[in-house]
C-alpha cells in the first residue's frame, strides 16, 4: 500500500531564511502522525505546503503514490487533505453556517447545512450554534468551528494545529476518541503540537523539526518527554522555579459583587463576580472560552468601565470607571490575548509598539516621541527577555507568535506594574517561549505584583498559579488552593450546569476558607 | 397633483444612473476594490452610446455599447490595481481622468444637437390607471431595469454561494486564498462588473435622460454614487434610498428654480447634493452595523502568498 502522503525532500526558503530544509517524510492510511517542533521550526511552512497554500522551493509531494501537481489549496481539497488553523481561517462578519458553507462543495443549502453541523457538533462535544457570526465567537469557540468544518468533509487527510489549546480536559478525551475513531476509518491525521503528553497519548509515530531540518523520529508512545523534548528543543528545557508566594496583606486587585449586561445578544451576563488578588501571588482564571472572559477582560483592563466605581478596586482605589489608562496610572499593566492587533499595532515596528504603553517611561518629551529613547527601551526588552527580532526597528508582525508574546509581556512587564493582567499569556506560543514567559510571570509575582492569568490551558494554570478561579456561564467560582484541587474537580466546574440555586451547591471542592 | 406626479416621475428618472453606479461600485468594494473612477467610465459608457446612436445603430445595441465602454474602462483600472498592484485610490483617479478626456475627445465631433431619446414604454391597462398608471407604468425600460438590477444583486449577495464568497473576498482575501477560491479572478469580475453598470448609468445619461452630448456631463454623478455606497454603509436598499433622495432633491431644486425661489441658482443646485450626504452622515452613524457591512480589505492591494 502507497503511504496516503509522502513528502520528499521538500526545501522552501524565505528571503534570509531557509524554513524547511530537506524535510522527507511519509504517513500511511489511518496513521497519527505528529509533527512536534518550536516556533519557527518550520512547521507552519511545511504545513502549507501539504495543503497547497505554499509552494514548495524544491522537493516532489505525493498522495496515494501519485504526484501531486500544480498544488493549491483546492487541489489539495480535492484530494481529501484537509487542515486547521492555527490563526484560524474564519471570515468573522459572516456566519458560522456560512463560512462553512463556503468550505464545502455541496450545494448551498445553508438550512440543511446547519442541521447537519448541530448535529455534527453536538456528536463530538464540541456544541456550536450554526447561526451566530464568527465575529461574536471567542478563540475556543472558533477552532471548534475549524474542526467541525473539516470534519463535515468526511477527509482523508486531517492537518490539525496545536487543536487542544482551549478544550476542557473532557472535551480533549473527546477529540482524541473522534480522531482515533477518523484514523480507524482511514483517514490519516497529521498532529501539530508542543503537547508532549497529549502526542504520547494519540499519535504513532512522530517527526521532529528544529530550524528547518528533521532532527528525529519517534515511537512518541515508546518515548519519554524528556526524549521528545530534547529532540524539539536541542537542549534540555529549563525547569520550572515555582517557590512558596507570601501574599501581601492587601488585595491589589478587589472585585466586588461585579455585575455587568453582556455585551451583545451572544456575549454572557456577569452575575455577581467578587475575587481578589494580592501582591505577590498568582491567581488563575480557568474556563471554557465563552463563559464571560471576555467580558471580564474587557471590565477590568477598562476598555469597558463600570458605574458602580467600588465594584473593582486596584490598590485600594475605586477603579471601575477609570478608563484603560487611568488604571494604568494606578500601576495596572495588561496583555491581551489577541497580540497583533490589540497587544501590537501588526505593521509598526517594535520601539513605536513599545511607545504605546510605556510613553509614562520617559519615551515621550513635550509631547514628542523620544525616538533615541523608545529604541533603547525596546532594545532593551529585546536583551532581556530574550527576543529573537532584528532589533528595535522589526515590525512587530515579523516576529514569530512566542517572539512578539515575549516582546509584548516583557514591555508590560518594564512598566513595574503593582497588578498584571494577562490573558492567554501561551497561546500559540512555543515550548520553549512558553515556559519562559511562565518564568517571567512567576518571578513577577514573587517580587510583590498581583498576577491575574485568564487561560483556558490547564496545564499552564496549574504550573504556575497559587490559587484557581473558574468562570462558568458568567459566575466565577470561589478560589481553589492550586495545591488542594485537581484538573478533574477544575474540569467539572467548568462545565457545570447551573443547578438553579446559585454557584456553592458543591460539597467536595477544596474551597479556600 | 400633476406637479406631485411630476415631481415622483422626475425623481425616478434622476435616480436611475445612480442606482446603477452605485450598486455596481457596491458589488466591487463588497469584494473588497476600490474603484473611485466611475466618473471616468459612466463618461465613457455616455459617449460610446451616444456614439452608437449617431452612427445609427438601434437603441438596445447603443445601450450595449455604452456598458461595454465602461467594463473596457475598468479592465484599464483591473489590470492596474488587481494585476500589477498599483494603489488603487491612485488608479482610480487616474481613470476618472482618463475617462473625461477620452470622452471629451470621442465625443469632439458628435455635435451639439439632442438625438431621439430612449422611448417611454406606456405599459398597457395599468398605465391608464389614474394617478398611479402615469406614476409608476410609464417609464422607459432602464429605469424598470434598475429596479430589476436591485433585487438582483440583493438577492446575489446575501442569498447565493457566490455572493457570500464576493463578501467574505472583500473581508479577508487570505482566508478566501487559503481556502482555495480564485481572489484575483473574482475581484477582476466585481470590476468589471461595475465597469458595466457604471457605463450603462452613462450611456442612461447621454440617450435617454439629457438625451444629448455635452461635455463632461456627468457633472459629478459618478462621485456622488461612491459617496452613496459608503454613506449607505454598504446596503443595497439604502443605496436605492440614497440614490431616490439624491434625485427627488435634484427635481425640487429645479422645481423651486422654476418657480423662482429667491436663493441663487447655484445654492440651490448645491442642495442635493449636500442633503443626500447630510441624511447619509447621519444614517451610517451606528457604529456596529457599519462595521458589520464595512468590507475590511477595502483598497488593500492581495498577492497570493507563493
Amino acid at each position: 500500500m502507497p503511504p496516503r502522503l509522502e513528502l520528499r525532500n521538500i526545501t522552501k526558503s524565505y528571503p534570509g531564511i531557509i524554513a524547511n530544509d530537506d524535510i522527507s517524510m511519509s504517513i500511511m492510511p489511518g496513521e497519527i502522525h505528529a509533527v512536534l517542533g518550536e516556533n519557527g521550526a518550520g512547521k507552519s511552512t511545511l504545513m502549507k505546503i501539504i495543503y497547497g497554500a505554499a509552494q514548495a522551493d524544491a522537493g516532489e509531494i505525493f498522495c496515494d503514490g501519485k504526484p501531486i501537481a500544480a498544488h493549491t489549496p483546492a487541489t489539495s481539497r480535492a484530494l481529501g487533505i484537509e487542515m486547521v488553523y492555527q490563526h484560524f481561517a474564519l471570515f468573522e462578519s459572516v456566519t458560522v453556517v456560512e463560512n462553512i458553507a463556503l468550505a464545502v462543495s455541496s450545494t448551498f443549502d445553508l438550512d440543511a447545512l446547519a442541521r447537519q453541523i448541530t448535529e455534527l457538533s453536538n456528536r463530538y462535544g464540541m456544541p456550536i450554534d450554526p447561526h451566530r457570526r464568527v465575529h461574536d465567537l471567542s478563540v475556543g469557540e472558533r477552532q471548534r468551528v475549524e474542526i467541525v468544518r473539516c470534519l463535515l468533509q468526511a477527509p482523508k487527510l486531517l492537518i490539525l494545529d496545536e487543536p487542544t489549546s482551549v478544550l476542557t480536559p473532557q472535551a480533549v478525551v473527546k477529540l482524541f476518541e473522534t480522531l482515533r475513531q477518523l484514523a480507524a476509518e482511514g483517514c490519516s491525521i497529521v498532529y501539530i503540537s508542543h503537547k508532549l503528553d497529549e502526542v504520547q497519548e494519540l499519535c504513532d509515530s512522530a517527526t521532529v523539526l528544529r530550524n528547518g531540518k528533521v532532527t528525529g523520529t519517534a515511537r512518541p508512545k515508546e518515548s519519554t518527554s524528556a526524549q521528545l523534548a530534547r529532540l524539539m528543543v536541542g537542549a534540555e528545557l529549563p525547569e520550572m522555579h515555582v517557590s512558596p508566594s507570601v501574599p501581601s496583606d492587601k488585595p491589589v486587585l478587589e472585585v466586588r459583587g461585579l455585575t455587568a449586561p453582556a455585551r451583545d445578544k451572544y456575549g454572557v451576563e456577569l452575575k455577581n463576580i467578587s475575587f481578589e488578588v494580592r501582591g505577590g501571588e498568582i491567581v488563575g482564571l480557568a474556563g471554557v472560552s465563552g463563559n464571560g472572559q471576555a467580558e471580564l477582560i474587557s471590565l477590568l483592563s477598562g476598555e469597558r468601565t463600570h458605574g458602580n466605581a467600588l465594584s473593582i478596586q486596584i490598590d485600594g482605589k475605586a477603579a471601575a470607571h477609570l478608563n484603560a489608562s487611568e488604571r494604568r496610572k494606578l500601576g495596572m499593566a495588561f496583555v491581551p490575548e489577541e497580540r497583533l492587533g490589540r497587544g501590537a499595532v501588526p505593521p509598526h515596528a517594535l520601539w513605536q509598539n513599545a511607545v504605546l504603553t510605556a510613553h509614562r517611561s520617559g519615551l515621550v518629551r513635550n509631547g514628542l516621541v523620544d525616538r533615541k529613547q523608545a529604541s533603547n527601551f525596546a532594545a532593551k526588552i529585546i536583551e532581556r527577555f530574550k527576543v529573537k527580532a532584528n532589533g528595535p526597528q522589526s515590525s512587530a508582525q515579523s516576529l514569530s507568535g512566542g517572539n512578539l508574546q515575549k516582546f509584548i509581556v516583557g514591555r508590560e512587564i518594564a512598566l513595574e506594574p503593582k497588578l498584571f493582567l494577562v490573558a492567554q499569556p501561551t497561546w500559540g506560543v512555543d515550548v520553549g517561549a512558553a515556559a519562559f514567559i511562565r518564568q517571567t510571570l512567576v518571578d513577577l509575582s514573587r517580587s510583590g505584583a498581583a498576577v491575574l492569568v485568564i487561560s483556558e490551558e490547564l496545564d499552564e494554570l496549574f504550573e504556575i498559579c497559587d490559587r484557581l478561579l473558574v468562570i462558568c456561564q458568567g459566575q466565577v467560582s470561589p478560589p481553589l488552593i492550586r495545591t488542594k484541587t485537581n484538573r478533574e474537580e477544575i474540569g467539572l466546574l467548568m462545565t457545570r450546569v447551573d443547578r438553579g440555586n446559585g454557584t456553592n451547591g458543591r460539597g467536595e471542592v477544596a474551597i479556600q476558607d | 397633483m400633476d406637479l406631485f406626479i411630476a415631481i415622483f416621475t422626475g425623481t425616478i428618472i434622476a435616480a436611475t444612473p445612480l442606482i446603477f453606479a452605485a450598486l455596481g461600485e457596491l458589488v466591487v468594494e463588497k469584494s473588497g476594490v476600490l474603484n473611485l473612477g466611475i466618473e471616468g467610465m459612466m463618461l465613457m459608457g455616455a459617449a460610446f452610446a451616444f456614439w452608437a446612436v449617431i452612427a445609427g445603430l438601434p437603441m438596445p445595441v447603443a445601450i450595449l455599447a455604452g456598458a461595454l465602454g465602461g467594463a473596457a474602462a475598468s479592465l484599464l483600472f483591473g489590470v492596474l490595481a488587481l494585476t500589477f498592484l498599483t494603489n488603487q485610490y491612485a488608479a482610480g483617479l487616474a481613470l476618472a481622468i482618463f475617462g473625461s478626456g477620452v470622452s471629451a475627445f470621442l465625443g469632439r465631433n458628435f455635435g451639439s444637437a439632442p438625438i431621439d431619446a430612449l422611448k417611454k414604454i406606456y405599459i398597457p391597462y395599468l398605465s391608464d390607471i389614474p394617478v398611479i398608471g402615469p406614476m409608476l407604468f410609464r417609464f422607459d425600460p432602464m429605469v424598470y431595469f434598475a429596479i430589476v438590477m436591485f433585487f438582483v444583486i440583493s438577492w446575489f449577495l446575501y442569498r447565493t454561494k457566490g455572493g457570500l464568497v464576493l463578501r467574505t473576498i472583500g473581508e479577508s482575501p487570505e482566508t478566501a486564498h487559503a481556502i482555495g477560491y480564485p481572489v484575483i479572478r473574482i475581484r477582476y469580475l466585481a470590476v468589471l462588473f461595475g465597469g458595466l453598470m457604471a457605463g450603462l448609468a452613462g450611456a442612461y445619461l447621454s440617450v435617454a435622460y439629457t438625451p444629448l452630448w455635452v461635455e463632461n456631463m456627468t457633472a459629478g454623478k459618478g462621485w456622488i454614487s461612491l459617496a452613496l455606497v459608503v454613506f449607505a454603509t454598504w446596503r443595497p436598499l439604502r443605496v436605492l434610498l440614497g440614490a431616490w433622495l439624491f434625485g427627488g432633491m435634484t427635481i425640487l431644486q429645479l422645481q423651486g428654480q422654476a418657480l423662482g425661489i429667491a436663493v441663487p441658482s447655484e445654492l440651490l443646485s448645491a442642495l442635493p447634493y449636500l442633503a443626500t450626504i447630510i441624511v447619509l452622515v447621519i444614517i451610517s452613524q451606528n457604529r456596529q452595523m457599519l462595521a458589520l457591512h464595512f468590507p475590511a480589505s477595502l483598497a488593500k492591494p492581495f498577492r497570493p502568498a507563493t
